[in-house]
């Protein structure tokens, strides 16, 4: 790690709170400069407050605690007004439903140049010209007409890649995508998430990949962190964590997945299912937040919380799967 | 190797539609120029037999809502017939329809809009037997359905906010078993649940159509969720019915164009690791 270059975030300890209810217990990672990170959890697993919290748009009350550092500052300590002024050039998100993040009374090539305006000081004509480029490379027809349309008139597919551009606009060091494919239409998405994949990587900022669809990750990203109750669970290479889960949750997750394979099996065949269900955020049971659904759980499970290791590859399990898919004792 | 036909190849269908169409009139454009149509469904042939599980897949425009508001009774048709057990359920006469309201149940999609926020789990479930008028002991059906679904009994006494999203399309279920029905229409059941529910609630819907002998028709848009589900599979396209075929045919040798964009937009793991999903 002798890189000069800072990382395009680093987030160390994150806490999202709310009262006495904690949304995110403690998250850690680093994506560097151009790196893709996918965060993957099922809904209630604290993954979209920890893409809010990096934007500085929590809703309100609640509060961060932990250090984001991001271009030389930290966001937990930056004002509303200078975090508003780094949205959308420094860093940029893209929401899951396009149609109820764009504005419906302007015109998609209005709402696109005011960012580039406001971030840029471009005067109106140039900004319109960059706007018009910039839904061109988004694969748009007829950009000239396209702006002048209003976020109804369009399709979802046409929708979400206003947004794409939209965060794009500004070159920025990195670019949150929370389930940006999840409102499309099936056909649609794998065209979106080439779209996406080839601009962000044109442009070289870093992704921040948030989804439930585990083959998106595998596609777009090199690293996959799993959330699960609020904590990372298991981190590392894609290609490393996909192919050899340690944590029994990541496995659960990969088994559940129907694909060819179970398919092709005769009619009773059954699709592996982690049992239960995700627990509330006020009452987390003891230990290891996994327990009460996992195969492995012992007593030391149910009383002791087990943490991240430090290696690359790492799982918050007491007893971590092995390369050869067995359940290390311990 | 490919999926056991519980029924017997010739059975009668149990619920069909026939050469139906629909045309729905657009908004008008011109002042003087007659309002433009829009053929939303175009001479459909649709069939499921007793115990049989039927996937109807396809973009979102191509139809398949109008037809399950078809097969449900809900609209009726602009040509062509619904038949339920031979005898058409628009024109068969009151009895007929009655029995086909019992026999016909829907799950939705999300099953947070589809349960009413301030009843209690159970008057949902006793809310069927009650607008179809449905005689009986009640009490004693009502445990039984969750028995079925795998749901305890004190969830009676709860309010859908109280469950997680996988319990409450249990309950959605539950509720659709209520009256007894032969066939079960389920459109995009578990498209609002998270990956590791989902599993959970399409074992479910495989277990009861094994054990109940019921039929099945399972609406998505993903084409891995159905085939998984179902023995028989019907692909839409801009409201005409484009391929019928077993779910490996379809995966493997897909003929239509519609058919190959949904196979193309598969997304799996493996692909995505070795680095192709998106070429």
């Amino acid at each position: 790690m002798t890189s000069a270059k800072p990382h395009a975030i680093e987030v160390k300890n994150l806490e999202v709170t709310n009262g006495d209810v904690t949304a995110v217990r403690g998250v850690s990672f680093t994506i560097p400069q151009g790196g893709r990170m996918g965060l993957v959890g099922e809904s209630g697993s604290g993954k979209s407050m920890t893409a809010l919290a990096l934007m500085g748009l929590l809703p309100m009350g609640w509060s961060t605690h932990g250090s984001i550092l991001h271009d030389g500052v930290d966001l937990v300590t930056q004002s509303d007004k200078a975090l508003s002024s780094r949205r959308g050039r420094t860093l940029s998100m893209v929401f899951q439903d396009p149609l109820s993040s764009l504005n419906p009374v302007r015109r998609v090539g209005d709402q696109i140049s005011s960012v580039i305006r406001r971030h840029t000081g471009a005067d109106r004509k140039v900004a319109e010209a960059q706007t018009i480029e910039l839904i061109k490379q988004m694969n748009l027809p007829r950009p000239e007409q396209l702006v002048r349309a209003y976020p109804h008139e369009i399709s979802g597919g046409q929708r979400q890649r206003i947004m794409i551009a939209m965060a794009l606009a500004c070159y920025p060091q990195l670019i949150i995508a929370d389930e940006p494919t999840t409102a499309l239409d099936v056909t649609v998405q794998k065209q979106v998430l080439r779209l996406l994949n080839g601009a962000v990587r044109d442009r070289g900022s870093a992704l921040l990949m948030i989804t439930h669809d585990l083959p998106i990750i595998a596609a777009m990203c090199d690293t996959v962190a799993v959330m699960y109750a609020g904590r990372i669970v298991e981190i590392g290479p894609v290609q490393e964590v996909f192919r050899n889960p340690r944590h029994h949750y990541t496995r659960g997750l990969l088994d559940s997945q129907p694909t060819m394979d179970n398919i092709a099996l005769d009619g009773s065949s059954r699709l592996v299912s982690i049992p239960g269900m995700v627990p509330p955020l006020h009452s987390l049971p003891t230990g290891c937040a996994f327990n009460p659904r996992c195969p492995a759980a012992t007593d030391k499970c149910r009383e002791t919380m087990p943490e991240l290791g430090s290696d690359g590859i790492s799982a918050a399990c007491w007893h971590p799967i092995n390369v050869a898919g067995e359940v290390a004792a311990q | 190797m490919s999926a056991v036909t519980p029924f017997p190849a010739d059975a009668r269908p149990l619920l069909e539609v026939r050469q139906l169409s629909q045309v729905y009139n657009l908004n008008r454009q011109k002042l003087f120029v007659p309002r433009p149509k829009l053929k939303v469904l175009d001479s459909i042939d649709f069939s499921v037999r007793p115990g049989e599980a039927v996937g109807l897949v396809g973009e979102s425009g191509s139809g398949k809502t109008t037809l399950t508001r078809m097969l449900t009774g809900v609209e009726r048709p602009g040509e062509g017939q619904v038949l339920y057990d031979g005898v058409d359920v628009w024109t068969g006469g009151e009895a007929h329809r009655k029995l086909f309201r019992r026999s016909v149940q829907v799950v939705l999609q999300n099953p947070r809009s589809s349960l009413d926020p301030r009843m209690r789990v159970g008057t949902s479930l006793l809310e069927p037997l009650r607008s179809l008028r449905i005689e009986g002991d009640h009490a004693a059906r009502v445990l039984e359905v969750l028995d079925q679904v795998g749901l305890d009994k004190n969830a009676l006494e709860r309010f859908p906010h109280e469950f997680s999203g996988g319990q409450l399309q249990r309950i959605a279920i539950a509720r659709a078993l209520m009256p007894g029905p032969k066939v079960l229409i389920a459109d995009e059941p578990v498209s609002a649940l998270d990956v590791s529910i989902q599993a959970q609630v399409l074992n479910l819907l495989k277990d009861l159509v094994r054990d109940l002998g019921l039929s099945l028709v399972f609406i998505a848009h993903d084409l891995s969720v159905v085939a998984y589900t179902t023995s028989k599979v019907y692909v839409m396209s801009s409201g005409k019915i484009v391929e019928v075929g077993k779910p490996l045919d379809l995966f493997r040798t897909p003929q239509a164009e519609a058919t190959q964009a949904l196979v193309g937009a598969v997304l799996s793991v493996e692909a995505g690791l070795a680095g192709n999903a998106l070429a």
